[in-house]
């Protein structure tokens, strides 16, 4: 279901217009109230008139969590702090923690936001929304709450934890939709199949709106298999809003970025120069609606591909895939930007072949060279030499077409190369700079 | 008409083929018949045990973290003389079929030669050997070698 037609199924034209006159209205509030944005945009010799169409964005300066941290508690505001009504924020690994002051309009922008992925998934008035995000600083549980509550979806606030707990909650009140990470939704999938109830019959759910972390396809199917649900993505960060700045529809191909709130760009993270649709790189937000604290090119360092090809759900607004990496993973080979996760997916691709691999980048002869060191399965081996070598060739030609380098790629033995607890450590650089 | 080859992956690592032959000697496997191919990047082993022998093999290699895999090769007996190999060849020939690779057994109980073969079409290659008259053995007859 499509909860805003007139907003989400806008023509592309109608939409560019809606964007630009948000976008020079939000540019001047932020010259006019935030003294360090300002400095920002004086620096680079910018005026908020200089912004005249859409592709002025990139005269913009960009903004980084250390501004969040430099300038906190509430060095970005732009509108008065009476006028702030919440905070959320995050205590992140290092440091202090950044918050984000929200006027009432931020706050309704976002439960329109995640009012609209909820509806994505199926959910309206008469659906039962548990809620198993931490409720908190943390956008995940009060985000996915105000949204259901919106739609005027009954609510069970279960916040994290206590897994026996929520399955009763979820068996005695028939649960519809679940809202949750991943992870713990397949915990909670294991936990219920290990109880012996019976999804489709004991429970009720029939979706799930999973963010908060990566996941995978895999994953997906997995839980729609133990929960008996159509499990949809969702995206947001704190910065920008919170969940649901994207969201999945059933055609479950892509995130739908709510676009008439957010401006969303894709740039080379060494260059910063926006890239064309289609092609990976850093996720950059401009937020059009907010008047708390807006963010202009707000850089999240999550690496993503958008698609604007029509979505046959209806909505007109691009799509991004799932986050496939960081840019702090990103290597430079060449001159050209690659990502492990990249390769990972090309792997994954080719029949037979398992994503268990080790990049090895070397300069010789001042050149950088790209070895792929990738296990060898059951399914890659043979007796002949030509078949195991056309495994090969196929591996280095994918990531030729897909990465745009050329890779030596060894085969080696099942197991051989090391895994961590979690993260596998998947690249190591021997070039000396 | 077919007698079932262990493949063995193996690094090109100084040692590997050492390891190899420990782990299967010591769980007491005899080899009837070896080859390696080598690559610059890689090697497989190629090797004929008895048929009571194959899924221990496999089992120890397993459980070494080794990948193995079980294939049917052909075996020929020819006599020990000039052209023995050839006139089996010949007949490969004739019938359009490639040698994919090939290697001699360490003993015969004859004085006859004999040899495996890997050929592009295994079922068209016992029928054209089989019509020229050229003697294979089979998998019990290897076993007794
Ligand atoms: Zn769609």
């Amino acid at each position: 279901m499509i909860y805003q037609p007139e907003k989400e199924c806008i023509s592309r034209e109608q939409l560019r217009a809606l964007q630009l006159k948000r976008l020079q209205a939000t540019v001047a509030l932020e010259y006019k109230q935030v003294p360090m944005y300002r400095a920002m945009m004086d620096q680079k010799g910018v005026k908020p008139e200089d912004i005249r169409t859409l592709e002025d964005i990139r005269f913009l300066p960009f903004m980084n969590k250390t501004d969040l941290r430099d300038y906190y508690p509430f060095g970005l505001l732009a509108a008065p702090q009476s006028d702030i009504v919440r905070v959320q924020g995050s205590s992140g690994t290092t440091g202090k923690p950044i918050v984000v002051g929200y006027t009432q309009n931020d706050v309704d922008v976002w439960t329109e936001m995640v009012s609209r992925a909820l509806a994505a998934a199926g959910a309206g008035r008469d659906d039962i929304v548990q809620v198993c995000y931490g409720y908190g600083l943390f956008t995940g549980g009060l985000g996915a709450h105000q949204g259901a509550s919106a739609l005027g979806a009954m609510v069970i606030p279960m916040s994290a934890g206590n897994t026996q707990r929520q399955i009763m909650m979820m068996r005695d009140l028939g649960s519809t939709v679940l809202c949750c990470t991943p992870s713990y939704a397949t915990y909670l999938g294991e936990t219920i199949r290990e109880m012996g109830l019976v999804p489709g019959k004991d429970i009720r759910l029939k979706a799930g709106i999973f963010g908060a972390e990566p996941w995978s396809e895999e994953m997906r199917q997995r839980l729609e298999e133990l929960l008996g649900i159509d499990a949809l993505d969702i995206y947001g960060l704190t910065e920008i809003a919170g969940p649901g700045v994207a969201f999945e529809c059933l055609e479950k191909h892509g995130m739908h970025v709510n676009e008439d709130h957010v401006i969303v760009e894709v740039i080379d993270p060494v260059t910063e120069q926006p890239l064309p649709y289609g092609t990976p790189g850093e996720l950059v937000f401009t937020t059009i609606t907010k008047t708390g604290q807006p963010m202009l090119r707000y850089r999240t360092h999550d690496i993503c591909t958008l698609d604007d090809t029509p979505c046959p759900c209806g909505r007109t607004t691009v799509r991004m895939s799932r986050i496939t990496g960081r840019t702090d993973d990103m290597l430079v080979i060449r001159g050209v930007n690659v990502f492990p996760s990249q390769i990972e997916s090309v792997l994954v691709s080719i029949h037979g072949v398992a994503p268990h691999y080790l990049l090895e980048v070397d300069r010789v002869n001042s050149a950088d060279t790209l070895e792929v060191k990738v296990e060898l399965t059951e399914d890659m081996f043979s007796d002949t030499v030509s078949q195991i070598e056309a495994v090969r060739q196929l591996i280095a030609e994918q990531i030729k077409s897909v990465v745009g380098v050329q890779a030596k790629i060894t085969l080696v033995p099942p197991r051989s190369i090391p895994r961590s607890e979690g993260k596998a450590k998947r690249v190591i650089d021997h070039r000396k700079y | 008409m077919f007698v079932k080859q262990i493949s063995i992956f193996l690094e090109n690592v100084k040692g590997s083929l050492y390891d190899l032959m420990d782990l299967l000697g010591n769980g007491g496997i005899n080899l009837l018949a070896l080859s390696i191919a080598d690559t610059t990047g890689f090697g497989i082993v190629r090797c004929i045990t008895r048929d009571d022998q194959v899924d221990p093999a496999l089992a120890l290699l397993r459980q070494g973290g080794l990948i193995a895999k079980v294939n049917d090769v052909v075996c020929v007996q020819m006599p020990h003389k000039p052209c023995g190999f050839a006139n089996v060849l010949h007949v490969l020939k004739e019938n359009n079929l490639s040698v994919e690779y090939c290697y001699s057994f360490c003993r015969s109980t004859s004085d006859d030669a004999v040899m495996i073969l890997r050929t592009s079409d295994k079922h068209r290659c016992v029928q054209a050997l089989q019509q020229a008259g050229v003697t294979m053995l089979t998998q019990q007859q290897v076993d007794a070698l």
